[in-house]
């Protein structure tokens, strides 16, 4: 995983549009957020979400944004630094801090994600 | 001398964390150690500093750690739970308590050290450690191994008063400090922090020298 390459990225989101995929979509600042008194521990995923979107775009220059445009409705991201396209042909985007934690992922597969 | 100590933790690297060097002390006296680990902290947001996993990889990253970490402990049994993380209270307890208890009976450990329930911050520290106490609540009381528990919710010394097994565990603190190295997607951030923030140092150098637990009081035992 390394630096998003906008192009790049959007070249893959179209090979993915149009045909059913497998979503991963994360957000979260750990679950020990909470235990500075100002903060909330948030995180919401969803894991092998099934989607088809007709159009899907990366915006910005960097962190990144990621909007997949389905017949119903939008799939979104922001904060997104990092990509990969992994051996198994997934589309892996990811945001990270400073010191390199995840804050946010979203990823596209062909077939289930691992649970 | 304990007979054998069962751990039940959520997350690889909770072991080592939260008892370590306690781990380390049985197992150097010749104890034998299960470690029944619920999920493989799939869901980490630590990923290595710079990072190296994926939340793809991070899995299979944090299994080898977890190895890794449980050879320089001595754990020589280590079960995985194949939960996952950040679902475990929304699993059956029933269910789950099932499991830790068909443990139970198969290693007849005379100790068990988990999350105190309720005070253990993370919701899989706490679901566990409910369904641990859920599973040796079954056995009658004399035939009931002890169980230490581990918290530090903000309000745990306050509710729970002090906590009433401190265990000096400087002599095995470099095996605690190898373990916490061999968890290294989720220590390189620690690490980093020790090397900037010297109050945050001298609070982690007191991780390896003492730890402490709170020993569960059940209902049908009289409290001491």
């Amino acid at each position: 995983m390394g630096p998003i390459q906008s192009d790049e990225v959007q070249a893959v989101l179209n090979r993915f549009a149009g045909r059913e995929v497998y979503l991963h979509l994360e957000t979260t600042n750990g679950a020990y957020a909470a235990r500075d008194a100002n903060t909330m521990a948030i995180c919401a995923y969803i894991r092998n979400g099934r989607i088809r979107y007709h159009r899907g775009s990366i915006c910005g220059t960097g962190p990144f944004r990621v909007g997949l445009k389905t017949d119903d409705g939008w799939v979104y991201a922001e904060g997104l630094t990092d990509w990969e396209l992994d051996e198994q042909g997934r589309l892996l985007l990811a945001g990270h801090d400073a010191d390199g934690r995840l804050a946010i992922a979203l990823e596209l597969s062909d077939t289930p994600f691992r649970v | 001398m304990e007979r054998h100590v069962l751990v039940v933790f959520p997350h690889p690297d909770d072991e080592t964390f939260a008892s370590g060097g306690t781990i380390a002390l049985h197992t150097r006296a010749g104890t034998p150690v299960t470690y029944l680990c619920g999920t493989l902290g799939e869901m980490g947001r630590n990923m290595g500093r710079p990072f190296f996993a994926t939340r793809e990889t991070l899995p299979l990253i944090r299994e080898r750690e977890l190895r890794e970490a449980c050879h320089h402990l001595g754990i020589r049994d280590l079960r995985l739970m194949g939960l996952r993380d950040k679902t475990v209270e929304f699993e059956d307890p029933e269910q789950l308590a099932d499991r830790i208890f068909a443990v139970v009976q198969e290693v007849n450990p005379s100790l068990v050290i988990t999350y105190y329930p309720g005070y253990a911050v993370h919701p899989d520290h706490n679901a566990l450690g409910a369904a641990t106490v859920r599973a040796l609540q079954r056995l009658p009381k004399d035939e009931r191994p002890v169980l230490h528990c581990v918290a530090f919710s903000p309000d745990c010394r306050q509710v729970l008063g002090e906590p009433d097994v401190v265990l000096d565990i400087s002599p095995v603190s470099d095996v605690k400090w190898a373990a916490v190295r061999a968890h290294r997607s989720q220590s390189d951030v620690m690490f980093a922090r020790m090397e900037r923030d010297p109050v945050f140092r001298r609070q982690r150098e007191q991780w390896v020298r003492t730890e402490s637990f709170w020993t569960y009081p059940f209902a049908d035992e009289v409290k001491p």
